[in-house]
Parts: C-alpha cells; structure tokens; sequence
C-alpha cells in the first residue's frame, strides 16, 4: 500500500505533521494485552465493586433502581446491527433504528400523555436542562422556579449550565414533602418532580394552576414507572414531561449510560431539541421513517440553533422500548403496583421502630425518606456488613438528615423482613 | 491485541425488503410477554396504595405482544439496518471503525453493570479505580495534566469545555465575549458556543484548507475567550501551523480547545497538550471503539492543562495514600454535567480498549487508519476532484463538482448509489465550504480488500449514468423517502396518524 502512494515508510504519513510536535519515543503505556488478559484486568476491577445482588440487597434508587431487566431485551435490543450502526442519516438503510425510535416516540408519549417525543436525551439532567431551554425559548423570560423535590444532582447539573445561558433559578423548597411555590413570581415555567426525590406525590394540578396564573410552562420530571398506576403529568396539564429512563430496560451500571425522556406538547414542536423521528414515504408510496424538521439541529443551524444535541442514546430507548413492549398495557400496571406493594411493606415495618420517623407524611409511591437516630451514611455503611444497599442518604436541604429507600418490584417480603430486622440492630 | 484490518466486502449484505408492522399493529389483547418474581409481599389494591387524585384509571396504553412476536419484531427490524457489524462504514468524521468484541464482555461483567452510582466509595472501589485509570490514560494520550469522564457526548463536552473556559475568564476578571471558529467545523461547535454564553467568530480557510493564520490574527482581541479547533481538520488535513495560532491566541490570554473528533489520527504519533492546547475533548465512541448504537450512546471526556485543572466537574476518583480512591470535586469546580459520574459502561469499553492495544497498538490505529485514507484518496484521483490533493491524515474529502457539471452526478446520487453497491455512504455536503462534498474516512479497520471493492464501486459509479443514480437506491429495505414530506404533515408518533 505504501509503494501505491510512493512512500517507503509509515513516517512519512505524518510528513505534515512538524517535527517538534511528534512524539519520538510514542506513548508513555504499556504494550497491548491479548483478548483473555485484557478481559482478566477488566475482572480483576470488577471484582473490587460490591455489586448488588443476594450479597448486597438494593434498596436504594434516587434516581438509579434495581428493577429487572429480562433476557429478551438484553438478547434483542442488544443485537449488533443495532449496536453497530450510526445515526440514521441514510434512512435507505436505517429503517430498523428509524422505526424502533418512531415505536419508541409513540410509547413515550402514551405514557406522558404528551403529542411529540424526541428520540432521547443523555439523562435525567440533560432532559431537564432542555426543559428549560425549551420554556426559557418560548417565554422569552429568563427565571425558572425550580423545586427542591428535584433531584438534587440533576438541579446541580441546571446550575452549571446556567453559567452559560444566564438563567435564573428560584429554589421552591419543600415542606411536608411538597413544594411550596411563591404565589408572586413571573418565571418562564415551573419545574417539578413527580413523585419527588423524596418520594412524595406533588400537587400537580396546584402547580398548573400556578402556571396558568403567571403564565408559565409546567415542566415535569416524572418517573416512567410510576406511570403505570399514577395519572400522567399529561392529564394534570403539563406543557413538557422530561425523565430518567434507567428503569426500563437499563441496569444500574455505575450511573450511565441512562436514557433522558423528553416530551411535549405539539405546540412545542419546532423547539424540541435533539433528533425527531418522522413516519413518511419512499419513492414508491411505501411506509418509510425518516428524522425530520431537521432544521431545528446543529449541524444546519449553527450557533443559532437551540441545542447541541448531536449524539444521544439510541441503543438505549431501542432497549426502553423493547422492555416497554415486552411489559406491556398489564405489565407496566403490575409492575408498579408491585413497586408500591414492596415500599408500603417495608415503610410501614420501619416506621414502627422507636427512633424511625418519616420525613413527612404525603403519599409516597415507591420510595419513601425516613429520618433514624444516626445519619443516614452511617446507616448505609452499617447495613453495607449487613448485606444490604440501604438507600441514598438526603441532604441538608431536607431538613434533618435522612435516607432515602426505594423498593423495587424485585424484593421479597423475606429480603424486606431480613432488611427491617438488619435496620432495627444499626441504628441504635 | 493485533489490529489487523479483516473482512473483504464481496456482496452486498441482504436486508430485509419488506415493511414491518409496528408493534402497535402486531398488538393483540391478552397477549404479554412479562413475568415478575415471586415476592410474598401483601397483594394490596391500588386503591389502598395511592390516593384518588392521584390514580389512574385506565392503565397506560403499551401494546400487547407475546415475548415470541416480540423478538420477531426487533430481529426483523434489525435486518432493516445497516451497521459496522455488516460492512465498511467510510463516514467522514464519524470513525465507524470496527468495535471488537471483548469490549462487549468487558463492559457486561456484572460487577460493573450491577452496581449502584450512590453506593458509597467503599463498595465501588474497582469502578473508581477504573475511572481513575482510564482519566490517567486519556491524559497520557492527549498530553494533558486532568480529566473529566462525566460529559456523556462530544457536543455536551464541547459545552463543558466552554463553561471551563468561561470560568477560567471570569476568575481573571472578565469572561470575555467571543470564541473563534474555522468556518470548516462541526455543527455543534458553534451551537455549543451559544450555549456557552459567547459569540461566534468565524475564521475562513486558506487555500490549503488550513485556519488562515492572518485572518486568525485579524480577529483576535482581548475579548476573545478561546478558540475551538479540530486538528486534524474536517478536511482531514494537520494543522501545520498549530504552534503559530497557539501562541497568537495565548498572546491575547485566550485559551485554545480541541476539538477530539479527529483524535484517531494522531494516536501516539502527536499530542494535542503538545500542540499548546488548553482544553480537549474525546470522542470515545469514533476513537476508543464505543459502538455508535444507532445514534448513542457515546461519550465525551474532556482533559485539560494543569492551570484549568481546579475548575474541572466533580466529583472525580482521587486515590489516597492508602490506596484507597475517594469522591473530590475539585476547589473551583463549574459543577456537575452528569447526573452521576458519566456514561460509564462507555468509560468502561473504551478503558478495555486501550488495554487491549496498548501505547504501541494506539500508535498502529493511526497509522493505519491514515494509510487506508491514502490509499483511497490516491485512488479516487482523476475520478473525483480532490479539492485539497494533498498527503491526508484518517480521512479525505472528495467531491462531484465535475461530475454535476458535466453530466449531472451530485454527491447525494453517488451516495444513494453506493448504498446499492453494499457499502455505506461517506458523509455529504460537509464540511459545507466544499460544493458537493464526500467526505471519506475508511478507518483503520478496512482491509486493503474492502478499500480495493470500495474504490472499484465509486469509479463504477462516476463512470454511470448520472439519470440513472437519481433513481437508486433500488435494492435497499426502502427507497429514497419523501423528507419534506416528513416534515410537512409531521407524524411523530403512531397515535399522530390521521
């Protein structure tokens, strides 16, 4: 091959490369490893997590949870041609992804009881921070309202962001488990999460009713599980429903890659950022899937585009998706009935034990915050020799320091009952 | 691990023709395909759980199939699609290099994957020692002194950066107003500096395709926070005067970026830290193998010099005296950009492949992949125009001026009709200062076989009738698709169907 270029050595590739730039002596590394030793150092890492399973029951969420995730989506949505392609930009030969995401944007909004959905967000955080952008946008006003029943890392995420777009965020705290919203501000929207980082079920409707009052967005953060036997934040007025998907499809995998859920009202349409994917036809009047309103994306309108959103989690809504369908209409009922069965199950045996109090008495759902005689990183550390992942604990922004225990469809009532007798012996 | 490039592309791959059902047609009442476990938890009624204002009643609408049409559905739909795993994938800029197998059983070990992002640092010491290590590695690679894993895409690196920038200007007294860009970039850079809170500045190429450095020097003040460069450049050409515009934009205090995208390139042969660059992100799904997943998810870590290492996103691993790794946000962190610490089965993917190749093994991807654009470029003469004819790094850009002008041949036939010859297309119209552009990126993983099939199809192809291409693709699952159509009666979703 060189000989075809006239070349005699593989150096002379990088002629335009200036001498003073090159590395003479190459990388500072080691050599490369065959295929069993690298995968022996990967193990070797592996080996030093305690990961959850039967010797490290989970019993924290926080916005990462411990649900099942069936072979068949790790079999199907997993399959290469899947994993290997790229972004759909020749859809002649990307209809399996185009269709997979437009089968992914109709669920979405089923479960949203929104019009349109994007076809993902990098996470949670992510998905929030274009709420606002969207809502910042529509409004032309630069404050948001934003509840402290968000997630904390994911208002930490906001925050940064800001920096750059110059937003201005009012934190709404919360007392009793719901946010308490001032009644005499113009922002462009209000942000909330349903149910809470406390587990709590906000008022929705109140926070539309606000939102009406002053002329601003409803922007909700809700949990895709939940879904299944809560109203959608569609049916409470929402004009954009933004979420984590981790839960349907994903496992907890250290934090990433998670799915950011994005959907809206159509009137919103030409501000959704990301990729949109479209039903169309072929030059023969044949069904066919394309991206569309492409006009809104970064790579044709530049600095005046809205986001920069290029690459985002296909694979990953393929395989929310897949388990979606795999649940189905039953299924994701069941599943959060069972979700609710387990947190009502455990909450109830702990807030029996002298010392153990809720953080407030709202209705929870599948995660719940108690506050115990020794903060909740001790209780945590102390359950970790007991065998159990015991929660995440709160920060000073809940008031007294508590922890935050979520229950999944996958625990027992002997799990649950083990869990209580451990919880009993470690905060005393 | 030996890089040698495999596989010869004979046929055309077979792909599926006709249209799958969507799974809202295939749905049937009382068909599902979920179980759950066997709990022994009290079967209490919704009712008795959620409050009535706050309970649904009819449950969410899905879809209703057995596990067994289920996975007919998804099979079938993935034989309507294209992917590495089939053939080569020359897309310019994007590096759809072949992404080996071990990484897919390295980051499915289920003492990576089972593990909670909040578990406290003592159940996750082998996580944060793998971040740690892959931060130490990436820093190594680039020549810089600290790094963040949490940015989860280039574009959100990008933005990181800029915050990074910003942050640093501020701390100095001022953030300062503009960002330079050469009119040959990516989208997202000029879109990630709007988001940054700066002005773009556009720098125009030069005759050789290069940032022309006196207009560079035009346009730089002390209200220029930084520039943002690719290097190699969209145009798969080195930066020859990288040192020159790096001590321009330092003499006025602004900071340089790297664009990461090209980073294939120059693996062991040059360093972007080397080069006077301030701040870097990667791309690990182009240059650290992380398959592109139809679109995502990929992941964009950014390094940086010692002098911005304090304002990094945190928390980051740091590994004590004992040896223990601790969280720490660093003293004048911009904040978090992730939800948790980043996309981290894609961390740990790419972490496998650099073990797997290697400082040496790195070095062979380079040189490698700038070979095989070579080979192709040199190829192509006389067939395309080559605007910039000269020596390219790991891709090129070719295109059918001519060709239109003579007969009519535009780069979105050649590309529909390379799609029929069984490969995928390059990258068109872009960069967009190339009329009728294809840009191509063989990477490294093409044998001299595929190139060899792959140069064959497009003189085939700019030796046919122009007409002709117009009407292809014919033997794809479906045809060209009616996009103005897409957009103007918009069906987002299968409810959205009149």
């Amino acid at each position: 091959m060189l000989r075809f270029l006239g070349m005699s050595s593989l150096d002379e590739l990088f002629a335009s490369v200036p001498e003073a730039l090159r590395l003479a002596a190459g990388l500072d590394m080691a050599d490369g490893l065959s295929e069993p030793d690298t995968l022996d150092a990967m193990e070797r890492l592996a080996e030093r997590n305690r990961r959850a399973g039967r010797e490290l029951v989970c019993f924290a969420g926080g916005g990462a949870y411990d649900h099942e995730v069936p072979a068949t989506v790790r079999r199907v949505a997993f399959r290469s041609e899947f994993v290997t392609a790229y972004t759909p930009y020749q859809p002649e030969v990307a209809q399996g992804v185009l269709q997979a995401l437009f089968e992914y944007q109709t669920l979405l909004c089923r479960l949203t009881g929104m019009e349109v959905a994007n076809a993902s967000l990098y996470d949670g955080a992510s998905a929030c921070v274009e709420a606002v952008n969207l809502a910042v946008a529509a409004t032309g006003r630069q404050t948001v309202l934003l509840s402290d029943g968000v997630n904390p890392n994911w208002r930490q995420v906001l925050e940064t962001f800001a920096a750059g777009t110059g937003h201005d965020y009012v934190r709404c705290q919360i007392a009793n488990g719901v946010t308490r919203w001032p009644d005499d501000a113009q922002p462009a929207a209000l942000l909330v999460q349903y149910p809470n980082h406390v587990g709590c079920l906000e008022d929705l409707a109140a926070a539309r009713q606000l939102a009406d009052n002053a002329g601003a967005l409803l922007l909700v953060a809700f949990d895709p599980v939940a879904a299944g036997l809560l109203h959608s934040p569609g049916h409470f007025g929402a004009d954009v429903v933004v979420g984590e998907g981790q839960p349907f499809g994903t496992p907890m995998s250290f934090g990433g890659p998670y799915l950011g859920l994005f959907a809206c009202k159509r009137d919103h349409v030409r501000r959704v950022p990301g990729r949109l994917v479209g039903e169309t036809v072929d030059a023969d009047g044949r069904r066919a899937y394309v991206t569309t309103l492409r006009t809104r994306e970064q790579d044709i309108r530049r600095e005046k585009a809205s986001s920069n959103v290029c690459t985002n989690q296909t694979l990953i809504a393929v395989a929310c998706a897949v388990q979606l369908a795999w649940l189905g209409t039953d299924g994701l009922r069941e599943l959060a009935l069972r979700c609710a069965r387990g947190t009502r199950y455990t909450r109830d045996a702990l807030l029996a034990m002298d010392g153990v109090d809720p953080l407030s008495d709202a209705p929870v759902f599948r995660e719940f915050a108690v506050t115990t005689p020794v903060p909740g990183d001790v209780v945590v550390e102390r359950m970790a020799e007991e065998g159990f992942l015991a929660g995440v604990p709160l920060g000073d922004e809940y008031g007294e320091r508590g922890l935050l225990i979520s229950v999944t469809e996958r625990r027992t009532r002997d799990e649950i009952d083990a869990f209580v007798g451990a919880f009993e012996k470690v905060i005393r | 691990m030996s890089p040698s490039a495999g596989g010869r592309a004979t046929s055309a791959p077979i792909m599926g023709r006709d249209a799958e059902p969507t799974l809202f047609e295939l749905s049937a009442p009382g068909r599902r395909a979920a179980s759950f476990r066997t709990t022994g938890v009290p079967e209490w009624t919704p009712a008795e759980l959620v409050p009535g204002e706050h309970l649904r009643g009819d449950p969410a609408p899905i879809a209703e199939v057995s596990e067994r049409d289920l996975v007919a559905h998804f099979t079938r739909l993935s034989h309507r699609q294209y992917s590495v795993d089939l053939g080569a994938y020359p897309l310019g800029s994007c590096t759809m290099k072949y992404n080996p197998k071990l990484c897919d059983d390295a980051a499915s070990l289920p003492g990576l994957t089972d593990v909670h992002p909040a578990a406290p640092a003592p159940l996750t010491q082998g996580w944060m020692e793998l971040l740690a290590q892959l931060e130490e590695a990436l820093c190594r690679i680039t020549g810089m002194h600290a790094a963040t894993l949490q940015p989860p895409a280039g574009a959100a690196g990008e933005l990181t950066g800029l915050l990074l920038m910003r942050a640093w200007h501020e701390e100095h007294g001022n953030p300062r107003r503009k960002v330079v860009i050469p009119d040959s970039a990516h989208g997202t850079n000029p879109a990630s500096v709007t988001l940054g809170g700066y002005e773009t500045v556009t720098v125009p190429s030069d005759r050789r395709g290069l940032v022309d450095v006196a207009a560079l020097r035009e346009r730089l003040d002390d209200d220029v926070a930084g520039i943002m460069l690719t290097n190699p450049n969209t145009l798969g050409l080195f930066e020859e005067d990288i040192a020159e515009i790096a001590a321009a934009v330092h003499e006025v205090g602004g900071l340089l970026y790297y664009d990461g995208a090209n980073l294939n390139a120059i693996l062991g042969v040059t360093r972007p830290g080397d080069m006077g660059f301030d701040i870097v992100h990667m791309n690990l799904h182009k240059t650290f193998a992380v398959p592109h997943g139809g679109g995502g998810p990929g992941a964009g870590p950014v390094a940086v010099s010692e002098r911005l290492a304090p304002y990094l996103p945190g928390p980051r691993p740091v590994v004590g005296d004992d040896g223990a790794y601790r969280w720490e946000t660093p003293p004048k962190s911009i904040g978090r950009v992730h939800s948790w610490h980043g996309n981290a089965l894609a961390l740990a993917r790419a972490y496998s492949y650099i073990l797997a190749n290697g400082g040496d093994g790195l070095r062979r991807v380079a040189e490698a992949a700038v070979l095989n654009a070579n080979w192709l470029r040199t190829r192509l003469r006389g067939i395309y125009d080559l605007p910039y004819d000269r020596p390219a790094m790991h891709e090129f850009v070719a295109s059918t001026s001519t060709l239109k002008k003579g007969k009519g041949l535009r780069a979105l036939d050649v590309a529909k009709r390379l799609l029929e010859e069984g490969f995928h297309a390059p990258t068109v119209y872009f960069p967009l200062i190339v009329d009728e552009a294809l840009m191509i990126e063989p990477t490294e993983t093409e044998s001299l076989q595929t190139l060899e099939a792959l140069g064959d199809a497009l003189e085939r192809i700019a030796g046919g009738d122009a007409e002709d291409a117009r009407h292809a693709p014919r033997t794809t699952p479906v045809r060209r698709v009616d996009e103005a159509r897409a957009a103007r009666q918009l069906i987002p979703t299968w409810d959205a169907r009149e």
